[in-house]
């Protein structure tokens, strides 16, 4: 209450409340003063750094000294192109990439269905947690506890060799990083689903059925239209995570992606910063197309 | 969202991409200043050390700068030591590089040190002012990773093989040959580290078992050369069960039984028997290749006093057995052997500092391969060319 009194009493007050008038008057002015910082930072963090990445693409490394040489040419594009590991590298990523979305969509749908339309409140918190839960711990140490799951002499092994099973040989192959890619990225998937069929409306799925259909066609019809642009906004998260990373394959796997051609060149063995940044516009240029078809799927709508 | 807004926005996002644009050019401006600086012979060498600038910045393998040696250097010198772990070659010619003068020392490995000294990134030093130098093995005096054209580029430190390591209870009989590495009935079994340097390994072997290809250095290849022993490890490739890249990595696949036979360091094999894994080590009949760290000395060097001051300290005899015994590799010192076996019983042989000339010239040390071939001929694969392969190899 005093405070109150106080506050009126100062003259900073009726400054700020002209400062308040201005900006109301004003429109563009306010948008000027919110969005300021947080656009410069934009330009020259991001887009500035995308910039740079793709300029230094057209550099060159010289041999003899290691330094790069600012002269424009098309050589590291040349050899991506003509060179066909490259080409098995991209494809590989981004196969997995897919494989990777669509067993996640897989998992994540009927989970998040149960979730948001058939769990108890108290069912739903559980569930929420169990998903979340994972995410505390270091993206590293589920990472290294798969490897123990999955090495020859680990978890998996002596579980099947229990059950008088064959023992499997997943460790170190592609079988490996795709299992714990899923794994990996599946809260990703769940939550961004979960959020869409929960807001599907209880009346239309009433609706629905008064006007005679079945089960398999509401859900056909009505849940699955209503839910696809928030499979599609999981499908971002867990297609460009895939297509980005490059610790995964490092510890679990035996091949290379398009992260870890990108990361020998960086921090890697010749410092061919021009070589990377020209393959890294690889998966900058399939995220950029899928990211324009994901708007046609109305993901955006959904966020 | 209506037409105008569209618009708008269509604008809005073409202006930031014109202002990226202008920032990344900007950029370039700033960075084609440094873009072509060789340097040869650097100033002239000092006569003396002088008194410490009380600081000295490192760039160092993890285990170099351990508090044992380092404390009392500080205590004695006052130079107040920092230093920054590298875990690659790369990453250290990257760091000195990069750093704009901020780091004085680098303990360049032999892959390295050619970068740096042809890069003008390092400045040549007297070794007349380590006076232990004296005691170090003839080979490491003036070797060719650290010494071009008699001008020495730093002092060297420590050095070890590259070793070949199996399960002693799943390899039978013991190997005696690298052909165990390329040996399909290992398939599944075999790890080799992830480092185009391995194409040296290759090499190595081709230079015994064909000797008509006339390898005469596994560093310095020709076309025909290098296409062999890249073909070699592309038949390698299939039996692999994984390239390691970091030592704790080779060590989880021989604890869990997903490797029996790899390329190694003597530092795996150590921590592994120490674990009572049944491992062994051994270096093959065709010989090894090795690794050779030498201190170096930034040209932007703002404490070189205290860069001499270390590199004295370290070349000690009592601090060359410290370090020899804590990462598991042999000091250049040869005064070293009788304090390892004080501070640990044996280490001295099994580190093999007591070793003949023989032993050191069966290790090809790691340097970094160019161009140049060594007898005039300028047709050898540059370091460019074996990480392109090195790439297509991993497939």
């Amino acid at each position: 209450m005093s405070a109150r009194v106080e506050e009126a009493g100062r003259p900073s007050w009726t400054a700020r409340r002209r400062l308040s008038a201005a900006f109301w008057r004003r429109p563009r002015l306010r948008a000027a003063a919110l969005l300021t910082l947080p656009v410069v930072g934009f330009v020259l963090i991001y887009l500035g750094a995308l910039g740079v990445l793709f300029i230094a693409a057209f550099w060159a490394l010289d041999p003899f000294t290691g330094e790069i040489v600012h002269t424009w040419n098309l050589d590291n594009f040349r050899t991506l192109w003509h060179e066909h590991t490259y080409w098995r590298i991209a494809g590989r990523t981004i196969g997995l990439a897919a494989a990777v979305t669509v067993t996640d969509v897989l998992i994540a749908f009927p989970f998040a269905y149960f979730m948001a339309r058939v769990a108890s409140p108290r069912m739903r918190t559980l569930l929420f947690v169990l998903v979340l839960l994972p995410l505390w711990s270091s993206y590293l140490a589920r990472i290294y506890a798969w490897r123990l799951i999955l090495s020859k002499d680990g978890a998996l092994n002596w579980s099947l060799g229990g059950l008088g099973l064959p023992e499997q040989h997943l460790a170190y192959t592609n079988w490996a990083v795709w299992i714990v890619f899923s794994y990996i990225w599946l809260p990703f998937m769940i939550l961004p689903v979960y959020a869409a069929l929960e807001r599907i409306p209880d009346s239309y799925i009433e609706a629905s059925r008064d006007l005679g259909a079945k089960n398999w066609t509401t859900f056909r019809r009505v849940v699955l239209p209503l839910a696809l642009p928030g499979v599609v906004a999981g499908s971002i998260f867990t297609f460009s995570l895939t297509l980005g990373d490059y610790i995964t394959p490092i510890l679990v796997g035996n091949t290379q992606f398009i992260g870890n051609v990108v990361y020998r060149n960086v921090l890697g063995l010749t410092y061919n910063l021009p070589f990377a940044a020209a393959y890294a516009t690889v998966p900058l240029a399939v995220m950029a197309i899928y990211l324009v078809a994901a708007r046609r799927a109305g993901a955006f709508e959904a966020l | 969202m209506n037409k105008v807004h569209r618009r708008l926005l269509a604008q809005g996002a073409c202006g930031l991409l014109v202002a990226a644009l202008a920032v990344a050019a900007a950029g370039c401006g700033g960075g084609s200043k440094n873009a072509t600086s060789t340097k040869a012979a650097g100033p002239s060498l000092p006569a003396s050390i002088g008194k410490g600038e009380g600081k000295l910045s490192l760039i160092a393998w993890e285990g170099y700068t351990q508090p044992e040696w380092v404390k009392p250097f500080q205590k004695q010198t006052g130079c107040q030591v920092t230093s920054k772990y590298a875990g690659s070659s790369d990453e250290m010619v990257t760091l000195m590089r990069q750093g704009g003068g901020q780091y004085d020392m680098v303990s360049a490995s032999g892959d390295a040190s050619l970068r740096l000294i042809r890069g003008g990134d390092v400045q040549p030093m007297n070794p007349a002012l380590i006076p232990d130098f004296k005691n170090f093995i003839d080979a490491l005096k003036a070797p060719p990773h650290n010494t071009v054209d008699g001008v020495h580029y730093g002092i060297s430190l420590q050095w070890g093989p590259n070793t070949l390591l199996y399960n002693t209870t799943k390899v039978k009989p013991a190997p005696t040959s690298w052909k165990a590495l390329y040996d399909p009935k290992y398939k599944g079994q075999i790890t080799i580290p992830d480092n185009p340097i391995q194409i040296a390994d290759a090499a190595l072997y081709l230079m015994k078992t064909k000797p008509d290809l006339g390898i005469t250095d596994p560093y310095e290849l020709t076309q025909p050369q290098f296409d062999a022993a890249v073909k070699l490890l592309k038949q390698q490739r299939p039996l692999l069960k994984k390239h390691w890249s970091l030592a704790s990595d080779e060590i989880d696949l021989f604890k869990n039984g997903d490797a029996t036979l790899g390329a190694s360091w003597p530092y795996q094999t150590n921590t592994l028997v120490a674990d009572k894994v049944p491992v062994k080590d051994l270096i093959p009949a065709e010989g090894a290749t090795g690794w050779a760290d030498t201190w170096m000395l930034s040209s932007k060097s703002k404490h070189p006093n205290c860069a001499y001051l270390w590199t004295k300290w370290v070349s000690t005899p009592k601090v060359q057995a410290q370090q020899a015994i804590y990462f598991g590799e042999t000091p250049a010192n040869t005064k070293a052997c009788a304090i390892m076996d004080q501070l640990s019983a044996g280490s001295c042989k099994q580190y093999h500092a007591d070793a003949p000339a023989s032993y050191f010239d069966s290790i090809k040390f790691w340097k970094t391969p160019s161009a140049d071939c060594g007898n005039g001929q300028t047709d050898c694969m540059d370091y460019n060319a074996w990480q392109q392969a090195w790439t297509e190899i991993k497939g």
